[in-house]
């Protein structure tokens, strides 16, 4: 069993990356890699230059990340995981920027409802009201619009896209929706057994490699991964 | 060491206890009926011996310090069983938040916690059954140190027990204060104990407290070595079980457990 291998990309400011591939390729251990939950036996990951495996600290203290796995307890309100979060992330003037989120992910309403009885999507945008507490210099998002409907999955994507106009930093988002990665990815990397098989613009590279759409592309990385490495 | 990190583990904790009765009950509840429990036993004993044995210090006392112990290390034990039983895990573990950071929370968090229990246990253990810390006089206060310390080296090695093992070992914390009291001697003196039994005693910090009890409650001066020592094997204690602590979380953090905790292995 090989979880990744040969790995090794940047993700520069004001940039949205997706990280493609298939079940099993290795992106959600690529990920806690760089959230330093999965300690690499070889290679270095710095954010803003710091590697993670020296300053642990001051390194994901430029980062956050929000998962469909990972959701935040159930048993707190929406505003006092906000709280105790960026407590943890040592957010400066706390309760200005947590008022600030209530309303960018329209959460004013559950501000004191418990996590756990909020539907997926309300859960979803906690998370990312979570993930966006510090304004990250490298945002980390495991399909966050996984569990959500068409409407919402758009304001979620427009979100991320503010966020990233905003200047406040880059961001590595994974995600099996092909449409979803060519409306927001401003480039794409496929993640084959550990090693990064093709990159470019998402909107670009199916014609480049002969393929009708992102998804026949994604098909063939996924099925005849062989066939590309030729090209 | 960042204050708010630590500030926020405790704030956790407090949110939780403030707004559950399940949680906030048992503080109070559970101490409260063993001291009432223990409190008849001794009354009965009283009654039944020949004059001049002091059990109210002795025994009720005793329970009630090993059960002051045993609520420093559940209070270290529950705050981190909190994120276990949340899966908040990768949440916490992915945050800039340092692994001294979060001990110390939960063991400020449990400082919080414990001292309300043995505030419900002297109240009641002294207006139900004359108990007087008095008669401990001024040896009360390292007696309390020591326990305090031995119980939150009991809680972090607990958590680091269930951070290897998985949820399913909280089950091996739970018994532990209850094993301990066979060898340290809460309601008897060590000379009671096997040798073999008595060796395990001598590293067990709370064993010098529970004979200091007895010697100070029988009229003998309880020697500064023998609290020194005391003192001493309890910030080994701690220090034992932070190293170990840490070991457990790097050796998490090498293999992935953390992000696939609910496997409770990655074998």
């Amino acid at each position: 069993m090989v979880a990744v291998d040969n790995i090794s990309f940047r993700v520069e400011p004001n940039e949205i990356v997706g990280l493609l591939g298939p079940n099993g390729a290795g992106k959600t251990t690529t990920i806690n890699m760089i959230l330093g939950v999965l300690a690499p036996t070889s290679g270095a990951i710095a954010i803003q230059g710091v590697d993670i495996s020296r300053q642990r600290g001051r390194a994901l203290s430029y980062t956050n990340f929000a998962a469909v796995y990972a959701p935040l307890p159930g048993n707190l309100t929406v505003e006092q995981n906000l709280r105790v979060f960026g407590m943890i992330y040592t957010v400066a003037n706390l309760s200005y920027r947590i008022e600030e989120l209530l309303r960018q992910f329209d959460l004013v309403r559950f501000r004191q409802t418990k996590c756990g009885v909020l539907s997926s999507g309300e859960q979803t945008r906690v998370c990312l009201a979570k993930a966006m507490l510090n304004r990250p210099q490298l945002l980390l998002l495991d399909e966050p619009t996984a569990s959500l409907d068409p409407a919402t999955a758009r304001e979620i994507r427009t979100s991320i896209r503010d966020f990233v106009a905003s200047g406040a930093g880059g961001v590595l988002w994974t995600s099996h929706n092909m449409y979803e990665v060519q409306e927001v990815c401003d480039r794409v990397l496929f993640l084959s057994h550990g090693k990064i098989l093709l990159e470019g613009n998402p909107n670009t590279l199916p014609q480049e490699y002969g393929k009708e759409s992102l998804e026949e592309l994604f098909i063939t990385v996924a099925r005849e991964p062989l066939t590309l490495e030729s090209n | 060491m960042r204050f708010s990190r630590i500030a926020a583990i405790v704030l956790r904790q407090f949110y939780l206890v403030r707004g559950s009765t399940s949680r906030l009950l048992p503080m109070f509840v559970w101490v409260a009926i063993d001291i009432v429990l223990w409190g008849f036993i001794t009354k009965y004993l009283t009654a039944i011996t020949a004059a001049g044995l002091h059990f109210v210090p002795t025994l009720l006392g005793a329970v009630l310090l090993w059960d002051f112990l045993t609520r420093v290390m559940q209070g270290v034990t529950m705050a981190f069983f909190e994120d276990v039983w949340s899966r908040n895990f990768l949440n916490v573990f992915a945050s800039p938040i340092s692994v001294p950071e979060y001990l110390a929370g939960l063991v400020i968090s449990s400082i919080c916690t414990s001292s309300l229990g043995l505030g419900v246990m002297v109240t009641v253990a002294t207006l139900a059954f004359g108990l007087s810390f008095f008669a401990y006089g001024a040896m009360l206060a390292p007696f309390l140190f020591v326990l305090f310390l031995s119980g939150i080296a009991l809680g972090i090695l607990g958590t680091a027990i269930v951070l290897r093992l998985g949820p399913a070992a909280e089950w091996f914390v739970w018994p532990i204060p209850a094993v301990l009291s066979l060898f340290v001697g809460v309601f008897y003196p060590l000379s009671t104990l096997p040798k073999w039994m008595r060796m395990i005693s001598r590293v067990l910090p709370p064993s010098y407290v529970f004979e200091g009890v007895r010697s100070v409650v029988a009229g003998r001066a309880v020697p500064a070595r023998t609290l020194a020592v005391g003192f001493g094997l309890a910030v080994l204690a701690i220090l034992l079980a932070c190293w170990f602590f840490v070991r457990v979380y790097r050796y998490a953090v090498e293999t992935g457990l953390i992000a696939r905790y609910s496997a409770e292995t990655v074998s």
